[in-house]
């Protein structure tokens, strides 16, 4: 008895142990986290003003915004989006409807799994082999071009996680209307699994928007407002890196500002994200 | 599943009812098709576009390449030991660090979380979770390089015995960057990712199976340790081999404050680089024999990270798709 009241001790003990481990580093990792947050906001809000979304990235010393950046970030993400959407639907409705269990299906699956998580600067230097090192300039479709091949993967796998999700009975009831199967596809399984689609776009928007290392190579920079995309081109995250490690304190400032922007749009969408996948329309 | 099934049924009737569009189904499944090709051969091509880019430095450097500490632009020499060998250590330290943490969040956000808080403090991590990595990076360096430094670094310096190996470890020079402090901000990144992906695998685990190991009197700790977390082992240590390959491959949130030095690091606060680091840092200004051994460093970081990425789906395949 003696024995058996010590080895409950011991374990309460262990339990103890345990749970207050649990507690402490969930209160460490929030704390942690919260004070990136707090920081990125007191930094960031301080560098809000109406240049910013007026003026073009100035030189260090003189007044400037980040409205060149932000053009160019929405219009290679926009490009980036238009390209992975054709790409990464038709991709996972393959895997989906068309590919079963075939071994060549497997294959894709697995690469698309790899190629989700890859190291996006590896992406940016095969854009620089493939697009700018052949045509002799960093332009805007090439960072594009990278920034679709980051999306891809996120939308292909949503793609076909929502399609294997439709019941077989609704595809069945279509063909029994005699609808061609590629009718089927468009009409009525791509419009039930509408929402989970748009989910994944806008997870994959999430995720291109804040990405850096495949723009370095790709899109580069450009000092000046600019809608040609065959051309460098300004973006957020790029004049956001070459400004935080400059010694001047207005273009930390600036880059402070711009951090705050992705990461305040990088939630919305992430949160708009979760809404719709909750909320699914009825087709 | 489906699809069998329905190549299988008879396509009479379907031509009967309506033929209309039926001629172009063959063109939507190559289309298809090809689109997912176009995955294979993006993934494909950034193997090829590596080795054909990195050709002229791995012909000319060889093995060595990977073994030789000298990273000498002016002499056009070229080893990449240091790189290399930063990124497996800041990234393996970053694993070190975010790995328990990770499993404490999760584990208080599946068994001990008071049912009001598991809600907002799950969603908050998964939110988190999708920061950009760039963010983590200005972080670290303009609000935790100048903490660490001086809350950290100087005292354990000024603490170490000389000659002793603890005086080894600390060597460098106590600016707040350096492989440490790259590798706390690494694990800091990464935490929220490997923490919501362990969540949503202990969640995997059958009430029956977890409330059965309560009903024999087991503690918390017990159920999570003995029954739960062995549960899911092969699914947890793919989530934790998916962390790491995001550590090996991160740039943004590394470059910002590893100190960008090609030497071999020789302390834990010494300035170091990774390999994602000296090609971010270096590609633009770089020409020749320089850029070739850059893409050849990719090279290698695809190699290592394509190895970590395999063997995690591999564990995963069987789990839930996360």
């Amino acid at each position: 008895m003696a024995l058996s009241a010590a080895r409950i001790g011991r374990r309460r003990a262990q339990n103890a142990l345990f749970v207050g481990f649990c507690f402490l580093v969930t209160t460490l990792a929030l704390t942690a986290l919260a004070l990136i947050l707090y920081s990125l906001l007191i930094q960031g809000v301080g560098g809000l003003n109406l240049r910013l979304f007026t003026m073009s990235t100035p030189a260090a010393g003189t007044p400037g915004g980040l409205i060149n950046a932000i053009v160019g970030s929405i219009m290679m993400c926009t490009l980036a989006m238009a390209m992975a959407l054709a790409v990464g639907v038709m991709a996972g409705t393959w895997l989906a409807e068309y590919a079963g269990e075939s071994r060549y299906g497997s294959v894709v699956r697995f690469l698309n799994d790899v190629l989700l998580s890859a190291p996006s600067i590896l992406v940016g230097l095969f854009v620089y082999e493939i697009l700018v090192a052949p045509f002799k300039g960093f332009s805007g479709f090439a960072g594009a071009v990278a920034l679709a091949l980051l999306a891809v993967p996120v939308i292909t796998r949503t793609t076909e996680d929502v399609l294997k999700l439709q019941p077989t009975s609704l595809r069945e009831s279509a063909i029994a209307l005699g609808t061609p199967f590629w009718h089927v596809v468009r009409t009525v399984l791509w419009r039930a699994a509408s929402s989970g689609i748009i989910t994944g776009a806008l997870l994959a928007f999430a995720r291109i928007s804040g990405e850096t290392a495949p723009l370095l190579f790709t899109a580069l920079n450009n000092q000046f407002f600019s809608w040609n995309m065959a051309k460098p081109m300004a973006n957020l995250p790029v004049v956001i890196f070459q400004f935080a490690l400059t010694p001047y304190s207005d273009l930390n400032q600036l880059a402070w500002a711009g951090a705050l922007i992705i990461a305040a749009s990088v939630l919305a969408v992430t949160i708009i994200a979760r809404f719709v996948s909750r909320d699914p329309k009825p087709s | 599943m489906s699809t069998a099934e329905i190549s299988a049924a008879d396509p009479a009737p379907r031509r009967l009812a309506s033929a209309r569009g039926s001629g172009l189904e063959p063109v939507f499944h190559a289309a298809c098709f090809m689109a997912a090709t176009t995955l294979l051969a993006a993934l494909g091509g950034v193997l090829v576009a590596l080795a054909i880019g990195g050709w002229p430095a791995i012909a000319k450097f060889g093995v060595g390449f990977l073994t030789n500490v000298t990273w000498d632009p002016v002499q056009d020499v070229y080893g990449a030991a240091g790189p290399i060998v930063g990124t497996l250590i800041t990234s393996a330290l970053a694993l070190l660090f975010a790995l328990p943490v990770a499993g404490g969040v999760a584990f208080f956000l599946v068994e001990l979380c008071p049912p009001a808080l598991r809600r907002p403090i799950g969603t908050a991590v998964e939110l988190l979770a999708g920061i950009p990595s760039i963010v983590y990076g200005m972080w670290g360096l303009f609000v935790f390089a100048p903490m660490f430094a001086k809350w950290v670094e100087i005292p354990a310096m000024a603490a170490a015995p000389a000659d002793s190996i603890w005086s080894t470890l600390v060597q460098g020079i106590p600016n707040g960057s350096g492989i440490l402090a790259a590798s706390i901000i690494l694990a800091i990144m990464i935490l929220p990712f490997m923490a919501a992906t362990l969540r949503e695998l202990l969640h995997t685990v059958p009430a029956q199976v977890r409330e059965s190991a309560y009903g024999l009197g087991a503690t918390t700790g017990e159920v999570v340790m003995k029954v739960t977390l062995p549960y899911v082992r092969r699914g947890a240590i793919g989530a934790v081999m998916l962390g790491l390959g995001r550590a090996l491959g991160e740039t943004m949130a590394v470059t910002f404050i590893i100190g960008n030095s090609h030497d071999f690091p020789k302390g834990l606060f010494d300035a170091g680089s990774t390999i994602a680091s000296t090609i971010a840092n270096e590609f633009n200004e770089a020409s020749g024999m320089q850029q070739s051994a850059l893409i050849a460093l990719g090279l290698v970081l695809f190699l290592i990270t394509f190895i970590v990425l395999a063997l995690a789906r591999l564990l995963l395949r069987n789990q839930a798709r996360l």
